[in-house]
């Protein structure tokens, strides 16, 4: 589809980031946000980002997904590298590589439900395929609420529309930032559930930033954050193992 | 990206309608223009074409050089009516018919001269024998015989008269009474302005207009397969001379000619106001683009997020704009309807009368109208859309992500200060530079005041803190004022809500302390937003000081000018103040008794040098009641004028060399070579001069123009102003209905109405652009409070009233309008001072009243703007507030 475009190795890694630095303000008042972090993240993983506040993680997120520019360090998304593309060329490696959904869920208001999903390949003045969009709709369940708008729907519903939207384009890596912070823990389930389909039916490469331990329990991979490094990464693990984890670390 | 466009103003319907309604109002000013002036030239044409429908040629007589008929003695001269004969004998002519015709005054049954406005008073002979050229249809009665009189029938019903009664008519002699035989209408036009009709036979005209034995125009017809070249071909071959023939075309054509020339400029001045409205309009869309922008950053930057360009997104802004412009534009026009009925209206109502046919919506109105809408809103909507291709991405994600700032953005102040010295400089050079040529002079005036505008809009957010900081009291106090008179009111309003149902604050006089000290904070908080919705107003009442400056500048210094002029008891003029009046009249005033002296001034129109000038006449009584201020010669060269002698103004003598002992050659409107011989040169008061640029005696006037009215005639009597002498000269002037005598007071004040009333039609078309301004400051508030919703539900939650919400956001209003009309008087005051500086005919004068007036309306306008968003404000349940997201 559209990532095969490109001359890409999808047996790299989709993201790859070397020795990021990011320092906020200057002089007395800077902070440093980042102090050298390297990171992979393999395609058709899932892999979550914890930390406390002020850790670094959504700063690293940002920056992975080309929101941000670190201080110093490089990031390459499928092989490009990120930090120094222009505004132009970074908006098209959005189109065409990223997905995002958000804490908020960024749903515009006046569209319908379908309309916010298809919007990804509107901007990109392409066509979407009706049966994956078909299948998509019914994967996330929002099949009789297509022609809704955001405000006629609930959270965990508006949640299922960003999720739908993030990979209607089929993008190389989808980034979740907080993906559940806005909703009740039974609909956090359901929604982190749907992420973890994603990954596993369409393999989709997923970077989640959160601080849920149930989410994070969904993932392939943990990376935990502490004062702007990688402080430890493991594996898959249970909620309970994640948050003895935190304990011992004093991610509190 | 269009349907999300499209999505978004449904969304915003009344965001959207807010910002449209600069451009609905300066388009509908312009419509409205178009719409009048064309409904005016079709009704003159429709007069014309009327005049001429059955005539191939007219004879006329002719003057030495063109002149204008707006002045006295331009009109061309009449001519003997023994050419008719020799016309009507022609093979060629199938019929022809003479006629007279000039000003003719009917005399209501108050003995007053009847006038509608300034419009003329016409009078001419009718034919009923000739139908195909008599231009008039009976409605009633008969068609006048001798000593008899048709009038229209807008004058006989306004007046009350009706066929069978008496009526008084005047031209150049006294009063006469006539029988009125019956009513009539001008062809198939249901209006031709206030003007009034007379119509009498021939020789009845020809008496009453003092042109016995002499016509204006003569009427012809051609027989069959004679083609009105032929017949101007045989006509000619029989005129004597000092007179001309045309085809009807060609005459009908000349006629309009004068209408078109003053339509033009109508036109322009009224499209100039269309043009001031859609300005400040762009400054409101810029605004609340720029306000609403900011409102949806977040959404612009979940766009970007997901793949969209810069391009893209400055694309559905413009987008956006477009599509208001267009609706906008169109509901402009509709609205230019009505405006135009609404200007018909104005005119007549300061006595300015103009035909009416029927509203004309040509194309052309469509298409200029929607172009200018269209193109200023998407102009308008630039700035704003290009910071919107600024908002980051991150913005998506983090609360606060302000837009990237432009490379230029800190020569910001820098590049606005320069654009306002750019226009002043502008200004300047326009006004100080001798030779322009006066497109050009305009162009830099307006493009320079523009630029100005601009500037002063753009840099004032610098200004904003210190003078929000000052107008700060002046708010609290002046809407404290302003409350106090209308208490009252308010508490007759509270009693009548106790007395039927729930709960209402009692109306307090005070200001409420926290509530104007957040109105205060609020104003200064975001001083970009704060100054550019005070621009717009700021542009009107800049405008509005300009006038009003402007406008006290030229009555002053024509005062002084009357005061060191006119050294007399009394003037006489035409109950309109303007019309020259027949010498019968003077004569009537010398003749009362305690009369010691009179004198009359001619006005008339010569050539000189190649030009037309005014010229005027002075008698031998003229030593004792005028004064004039000698550069060379003395009072005592007016007695010396005689035959040849003349008087020239400083102005004129300096462009053509002349002093006195010169000579010149006046070429008068009868063609006649007249050789002058300069006795004195005076320097011209500032406020205008009353005479022409060459002045010489009466009896020389006399014996060269046909009809010599008088501009201006000075009465002294033994005793002064005084009750009985001002009873006398009305008896005298009883015959001549169309005259009046005036005291020195009532003469400056007379013939400052005129100016008073341009100014009024100025202050009302000006008005529209701070109409403008308005709504303008209704859009910021309406915005800010959608923005502030949260922050309102906290206020709310920690105590604020519904009261005090009302009066903090009115606080934030009044401070933001009295910023927009502190920097507009001061800008005002400023222009006006150049002008001043430049013009001789100004003099600078500070006009109090008007200044104090306009300090009122911005706190009128700050409440006004605020009672909507207020209500919306306090309105808002502080739970609903804190939740909504």
């Amino acid at each position: 589809m559209i990532g095969t475009e490109e001359p890409t190795n999808r047996s790299t890694d989709v993201v790859q980031a070397d020795e990021l630095v990011r320092v906020y303000g200057e002089g007395d008042t800077a902070v440093r946000a980042l102090h050298g972090v390297s990171v992979r993240i393999e395609p058709g993983q899932l892999t979550a980002v914890m930390g406390p506040s002020g850790s670094g993680k959504s700063t690293l997120m940002h920056i992975l997904a080309g929101l941000d520019k670190p201080t110093s360090g490089s990031v390459r998304i499928a092989g490009t590298e990120i930090t120094t593309l222009g505004d132009d060329n970074l908006t098209k490696l959005r189109r065409q590589h990223i997905g995002f959904i958000f804490q908020f869920f960024n749903l515009l208001p006046m569209l319908t439900a379908r309309e916010n999903i298809l919007l990804p390949l509107t901007i990109a003045g392409l066509g979407a395929d009706p049966e994956y969009f078909d299948a998509l709709v019914a994967r996330v369940g929002l099949a009789d609420r297509l022609t809704h708008r955001p405000a006629e729907l609930s959270g965990g519903q508006q949640q299922r529309v960003a999720i739908a939207r993030a990979l209607a384009s089929q993008p190389t890596v989808v980034f979740a930032d907080e993906p559940t912070g806005n909703l009740d823990s039974r609909t956090s389930k359901e929604i982190l559930h749907l992420l973890r389909q994603s990954v596993e039916e369409y393999g989709q490469t997923t970077v989640m930033v959160t601080h849920d331990a149930r989410a994070a329990a969904m993932a392939d991979r943990i990376l935990f954050l502490a004062d702007g490094r990688i402080v430890k990464e493991t594996g898959r693990i249970s909620q309970h193992d994640i948050l003895q984890l935190i304990d011992t670390l004093d991610l509190q | 990206m269009i349907r999300f466009a499209l999505a978004g103003m449904l969304s915003r319907k009344l965001r959207t309608a807010l910002t449209a309604i600069g451009v609905v109002l300066g388009v509908s000013l312009i419509s409205g223009t178009y719409v009048l002036t064309d409904s005016i030239t079709s009704a003159f044409d429709s007069i014309f074409s009327e005049s001429y429908k059955n005539t191939d040629a007219t004879v006329s007589g002719k003057t030495a050089f063109d002149t204008t008929s707006d002045s006295a003695g331009g009109v061309a001269p009449p001519f003997t009516a023994t050419v008719l004969p020799a016309i009507q004998k022609l093979p060629e002519v199938d019929a022809a018919d003479g006629s007279v015709f000039g000003e003719v005054q009917m005399i209501g049954r108050d003995g007053k001269a009847i006038v509608f406005g300034g419009s003329p008073n016409l009078g001419y002979s009718v034919n009923p024998d000739l139908p195909q050229f008599n231009t008039l249809s009976l409605v009633g009665g008969s068609w006048p015989g001798p000593n008899e009189i048709v009038i229209d029938t807008q004058t006989a019903e306004k007046k009350g008269f009706a066929a069978g009664d008496e009526i008084a008519v005047q031209a150049r002699g006294p009063a006469e009474r006539m029988r009125i035989s019956g009513l009539v209408e001008f062809g198939e036009v249901s209006s031709i302005g206030g003007a009034t009709l007379a119509g009498f036979d021939l020789a009845t005209a020809q008496k009453l207009l003092g042109k016995t034995g002499r016509l204006d125009q003569i009427l012809i017809s051609a027989k069959d397969g004679v083609s009105p070249q032929q017949l101007v071909d045989a006509v000619g071959k029989v005129l004597p001379a000092g007179t001309q023939v045309r085809t009807a075309q060609e005459q009908a054509a000349a006629d309009a000619e004068e209408t078109s020339g003053f339509l033009d400029f109508f036109r322009t001045f009224l499209l100039v106001f269309g043009g001031i409205a859609l300005f400040v309009g762009s400054f409101v869309i810029a605004n609340s683009l720029s306000i609403t922008i900011a409102q949806r950053t977040r959404e612009f930057a979940t766009l970007r997020t997901l793949g969209a360009s810069r391009r893209q997104i400055l694309g559905s802004v413009v987008l956006e704009a477009l599509i208001t412009g267009v609706l906008a534009s169109v509901a402009g026009l509709i609205f230019g309807l009505a405006i135009a009925t609404g200007l018909f209206n104005l005119f007549d109502a300061v006595g300015f009368s103009l035909p009416n046919n029927g509203l004309v919506f040509r194309t052309r109105t469509i298409v200029v109208g929607l172009l200018v809408g269209i193109l200023v809103t998407v102009v308008a909507s630039l700035r704003p859309a290009w910071r919107a291709t600024r908002v980051p991405p991150i913005a998506a994600v983090r609360e606060g992500a302000k837009p990237i700032p432009g490379r230029f953005n800190r020569y910001r102040p820098l590049g606005a200060a320069l654009l306002a010295i750019a226009g002043i400089a502008l200004v300047v050079v326009g006004l100080f530079v001798d030779g322009l040529p006066t497109s050009t002079l305009l162009v830099m005036l307006g493009g320079g005041v523009l630029l100005l505008f601009v500037g002063v809009a753009l840099f004032s957010s610098r200004l904003v803190k210190p003078l929000a900081a000052a107008s700060d009291p002046v708010a609290r106090w002046s809407v404290v004022t302003l409350t106090a008179i209308a208490w009252p009111v308010l508490v007759l309003s509270w009693l009548i809500k106790r007395a039927f149902r729930r709960t209402a604050e009692f109306p307090r006089v005070l200001p409420d302390g926290p509530a104007t000290t957040i109105g205060g904070q609020n104003s200064r908080r975001d001083p970009a937003r704060t100054a550019s919705t005070a621009a717009a107003l700021m542009i009107g009442l800049a405008l509005v000081t300009l006038v009003a400056t402007l406008g006290a500048g030229i009555i002053k210094p024509f005062e002084d000018a009357v005061d060191g002029i006119f050294s007399a008891d009394y003037a006489i003029t035409a109950q309109n103040n303007f019309s020259p009046l027949p010498p019968d009249v003077a004569a009537a005033v010398a003749a009362t008794p305690g009369v010691s002296a009179v004198t009359s001034v001619r006005g008339g129109q010569a050539s000189a040098y190649g030009e037309r000038i005014q010229i005027t006449g002075v008698d031998a009584a003229a030593p004792a009641l005028l004064t004039f201020d000698w550069r060379s010669g003395s009072q005592r060269s007016l007695a010396d004028l005689g035959a040849d002698g003349a008087i020239v103004d400083a102005e004129y003598a300096d462009k053509h060399a002349l002093s006195v002992g010169s000579q010149l050659t006046l070429t008068t409107v009868t063609g006649k070579a007249l050789p002058l011989k300069v006795v004195g040169v005076f320097r011209p008061p500032a406020g205008g001069s009353p005479f022409g640029n060459v002045t010489i005696s009466t009896p020389t006037f006399d014996a060269n123009n046909p009809q010599p009215l008088n501009v201006y005639t000075f009465v002294n009597l033994t005793g002064g102003v005084t009750a009985a002498n001002t009873a006398a000269l009305e008896g005298a002037l009883s015959t001549f209905p169309n005259a009046k005598a005036l005291d020195r007071d009532a003469f400056k004040k007379s013939q400052t109405d005129g100016i008073k009333s341009i100014l009024n039609v100025l202050y009302v078309l000006l008005a529209l652009s701070v109409l403008v301004s308005l709504f303008g400051i209704v859009n910021t508030l309406v915005l800010t409070v959608f923005e502030r919703t949260r922050e309102l539900g906290m206020l709310r939650a920690v105590g604020l009233t519904r009261g005090q919400v009302r009066k903090m956001i009115r606080h934030e209003s009044v401070i933001t309008a009295l910023i927009g009309a502190a920097i507009g008087i001061v800008l005002g005051l400023g222009l006006a001072l150049l002008l001043a500086a430049r013009l001789e005919e100004v003099a600078f004068a500070v006009p109090v009243a008007q200044l104090i007036v306009f300090g009122v309306l911005p706190i009128v306008v700050g409440i006004l703007a605020a009672i909507w968003p207020a209500r919306r404000a306090a309105r808002l349940n502080p739970l609903e507030a804190l939740q909504y997201e």
